[in-house]
């Protein structure tokens, strides 16, 4: 039970982002609401953000801005530094995720206005009618 | 169709949480993602572009083909968003049809404050935009922080009131000029003999600098670049989905 416990605290960013990302897919797959489904994809793309950012954690480090004293006086010290890279991936993730979003609702609007509904099985029954 | 949904997600969230244990622990400094390239970039930076932001500087100019198609990526779903929602038949009778009461008068208070504080918000935005090689910013944060005051001055006045600021003809204008000076410094270099991109070459044509510096210069211009096509595009991506496409009147 111990060595359990001590698992998921030990690894608890990657049980968060799993747990996460299963809502996302159950969302996805198991709703009939094309908004519903949209949220689950946000959440799914919410838990790769974080997966992302995680990994590039190192305790006692700072923010990814060289020190201006360290770059005069010392030498840059690599373990005093959070990793940038995921950072850099995932700031444009974030704002690319939002745009896609957007993109996704006007299509949902766009089927509203051609069908009169956002129910996938009321939109399929429309779709066999005609 | 849940139950079979359920048990779906549910192997497949258990085969995930088994391979956590391969993956690198909580701040680990020496684990795999942590070296090798990232190391570079933490070393190298400054040295290379004279910019302490690394993150900045990766974005704008290690990564700056990837990030002038994130960007292409933006002003593309703003222009397909008003491609989906502007052609077709309109609907006018959008309040009616979704039962919302006629479009009510403003609050005092919140406008007298709202007037006040956009001012404050955009001048924080430029600055967010300008000093992202210093500290914590960059032309998408900035971007983002410009196009919400945009939306804060439509939520509390109405969306025409916002878009006689900016209209929507200018923001598509914007987005392309934005991603116009993105690729227009790539392709100054490419003139100036280097590769797209490749900002050292600039120093040639800027005043007073060496090929340090004009790394550090073009990146601030690349950011400014970023900053326009992200308002615009994300104001219009708003205005769009807010009125469905009619830009009468928002909620």
């Amino acid at each position: 039970m111990t060595d359990l416990m001590e698992f998921v605290v030990s690894r608890f960013n990657y049980w968060i982002y799993v747990v996460l990302m299963m809502i996302g897919l159950y969302a996805m797959i198991s709703k009939r609401n094309y908004v519903k489904k949209l949220i689950g994809m946000t959440i799914f793309q919410t838990s790769i953000i974080l997966f992302y950012v995680s990994i590039g954690v190192k305790s006692n480090a700072t923010i990814p801005i060289v020190d201006h004293h360290d770059v005069v006086h010392s030498e840059i010290l690599v373990d005093h530094y959070a990793n940038p890279l995921p950072h850099v991936l995932m700031l444009t993730a974030i704002v690319v995720g939002v745009a896609t979003l957007g993109v996704g609702l006007a299509v949902i609007e766009k089927i509203y206005r051609q069908h009169g509904t956002i129910e996938e099985p009321e939109l399929l029954a429309d779709v066999d009618q005609t | 169709m849940k139950v079979f949904a359920f048990c779906l997600v549910f192997v497949t969230g258990v085969m995930l949480v088994m391979t956590a244990q391969d993956f690198p622990a909580w701040g680990d400094a020496h684990s795999a993602p942590n070296q090798y390239l990232s190391t570079y970039y933490i070393q190298h930076t400054y040295r290379d572009t004279a910019v302490p932001n690394i993150v900045t500087a990766v974005l704008a100019d290690y990564r700056g083909f990837d990030t002038m198609f994130e960007t292409s990526v933006i002003f593309c779903a703003g222009l397909g968003i008003a491609a989906i929602l502007s052609f077709g038949p309109r609907n006018p009778k959008r309040r009616k049809r979704l039962g919302l009461p006629p479009s009510a008068e403003g609050d005092l208070i919140i406008q007298t404050t709202t007037r006040l504080l956009i001012p404050v918000t955009q001048l924080f935005a430029l600055y967010v935009i300008a000093h992202g090689h210093h500290s914590p910013g960059g032309g998408f944060q900035g971007g983002v922080i410009l196009a919400a005051s945009f939306i804060l001055l439509s939520l509390a006045y109405d969306l025409n009131m916002a878009l006689s600021r900016l209209s929507d003809r200018l923001a598509l204008l914007w987005g392309n000029g934005g991603l116009l000076i993105y690729a227009g410094i790539g392709l100054i270099c490419v003139a100036l003999g280097a590769h797209f991109l490749e900002y050292s070459a600039l120093h040639a044509i800027l005043p007073a600098t060496d090929s340090v510096m004009a790394r550090s210069h073009a990146m601030l211009g690349v950011e400014i670049g970023v900053g326009f096509t992200v308002m615009s595009m994300l104001f219009s991506i708003y205005t769009q989905l807010v009125s469905l496409g009619s830009l009468e009147d928002g909620l």
